[in-house]
């Protein structure tokens, strides 16, 4: 068992329980490293940007390739914080109509691709069990979703078959999120018995 | 009765104490536990076993340090399993605080395998805006990687040289924490037809298994637990299989704590009805 050294295992140390100790109650601590982590996050989300980028899309292309067309991508990019003058606001609407555009035009023909697969998945290709499950399932909860029929009589029955469909599906997302949130834990007390403490190898 | 009453009323924080000594006592004592592989696992690592030598695996890091323990342990078995057979790494990044995880993972396991940079794996880093990434590697790699992480040109380093877009690339693996993968089945499955092998944070996990289904994902390596089970294929236990007894124990507890909640909820319920009645 050896305590780390390095001083730099100690703040994360000291971070992770900061943090924790919310659990107890919300104090001084909890919120130093709250806003620690929003500033430094910001921070360094900000210097990526700038290397990989400023540097590397538009400062390169310029300087050294004198490609100037990155100008185009500049200027739209720039027009964006037009927004915070109120009197040429409107120009942002420019590269939000390019990037909606792009974006849809890009879309459209993937979503087809994207949807037809997720549909034909859905069909009965062989008479098994699971197969069966599928059709009813997917049949049972679009029905619990119609409401231009109200649900009672046969529609009603279908309708609640939907919901425990509906059901199941919440239940194994709450319990994969248990999972996830544990993992987490489970990862910070790894850390603090191992990188810290030095109690575990 | 009464014990059922009072333990509605409990203080969360014995909840948290109580989960929290089943996490710590478990990585203490380190008892067995079982690691059972699931097929959506065993599938993703079979396809990269079949692969051939030299072929390109582009890995996507779009996880940040708040998904660290459900994804690192996986890029690194990975990492471990590509070198191994001789296949390539591709890098880059879609969510740039997941920048220096990436690479952090694939520095480690390379020096841990002897692989060269430029020569067996390479870390071309984060570049903005996902989905014209996505659909322009279908086109050229260098219109949106015209250097690697360190500014150095992509033409500089050999196993660059012919690769160009997904033609070259024989599987993506996605490291996912968000919904970026649903781009990536989208733009680069879809429209490229390209490979794709998906790590979800469990949170995810559970929308991504109709995937899989459909055949629109070759595998999917689900959270802490989908990790674990690729360490072992991986033939090296590490931090995932580690922390799997607590997982085991944890969920146990709170499957305890949830019958307890709802028994004395029934319970509380009869009483006001009952209170009610007279």
């Amino acid at each position: 068992m050896a305590i780390s050294t390095n001083f730099w295992i100690w703040i994360a140390a000291l971070l992770t329980l900061a943090i924790y100790s919310f659990l107890y109650k919300d104090n001084p601590f909890y919120k130093f490293a709250e806003y620690l982590l929003v500033g430094i996050s910001i921070g360094y989300g900000i210097s990526i940007y700038w290397h990989n980028t400023i540097i590397t899309k538009v400062y390169n292309p310029l300087v050294y390739d004198k490609n100037f067309l990155v100008l185009i991508p500049l200027l739209l990019g720039l027009l964006m914080f037009s927004r915070f003058f109120k009197n040429v606001s409107y120009l942002s609407r420019i590269p939000i109509a390019f990037v909606v555009g792009a974006g849809t035009g890009l879309s459209v023909p993937s979503s087809f691709e994207f949807l037809f697969k997720q549909i034909y998945a859905t069909m009965p290709l062989k008479l098994d069990i699971g197969s069966l499950i599928i059709v009813v399932g997917v049949i049972s909860t679009l029905v619990y979703f119609f409401f231009s029929l109200e649900h009672k009589g046969f529609v009603g029955k279908v309708s609640k078959v939907g919901i425990t469909f509906i059901m199941v599906a919440f239940g194994a997302a709450f319990g994969y999120t248990i999972m996830a949130r544990v993992s987490l834990f489970i990862g910070r007390i790894q850390f603090l018995l191992s990188d810290w403490l030095g109690i575990i190898k | 009765m009464n014990f059922f009453l009072k333990l509605s009323k409990i203080d969360r924080r014995f909840i948290y104490l109580f989960i929290a000594l089943v996490v710590v006592l478990p990585l203490i004592l380190k008892p067995k536990f079982p690691v059972v592989v699931s097929k959506p696992v065993q599938d993703v690592y079979d396809y990269i076993e079949k692969l051939p030598e030299g072929s390109n695996v582009l890995i996507s890091i779009d996880y940040d340090a708040a998904s660290m323990p459900e994804q690192q342990p996986f890029l690194e078995a990975l990492l471990r399993q590509l070198f191994k057979n001789k296949l390539k790494p591709i890098l880059i990044v879609q969510w740039q605080l997941g920048a220096p995880l990436g690479t952090m993972g694939l520095e480690k396991i390379a020096k841990e395998m002897g692989a060269e940079y430029g020569k067996d794996y390479i870390n071309l880093g984060y570049r903005p805006g996902y989905v014209a990434q996505m659909v322009g590697i279908g086109k050229e790699i260098r219109d949106f990687f015209k250097v690697d992480y360190k500014n150095i040109p992509l033409d500089s380093f050999p196993m660059m040289k012919n690769v160009h877009n997904y033609n070259d690339i024989a599987l993506l693996v996605g490291l996912e924490a968000g919904a970026t993968y649903l781009a990536w089945i989208e733009y680069a499955g879809g429209r490229f037809k390209q490979k794709i092998a998906l790590a979800l944070n469990a949170v995810s996990a559970p929308d991504a298994y109709y995937f899989y289904q459909s055949g629109q994902i070759v595998g999917l390596v689900g959270g802490m637990k989908g990790a674990a089970e690729y360490e072992v294929l991986v033939d090296k236990p590490d931090l995932a299989v580690a922390g799997m007894a607590s997982q085991s124990y944890s969920h146990l507890v709170i499957i305890l704590f949830i019958i307890l909640g709802n028994i004395a909820y029934f319970i509380e319920k009869g009483m006001k009805n009952k209170e009610g009645g007279k």
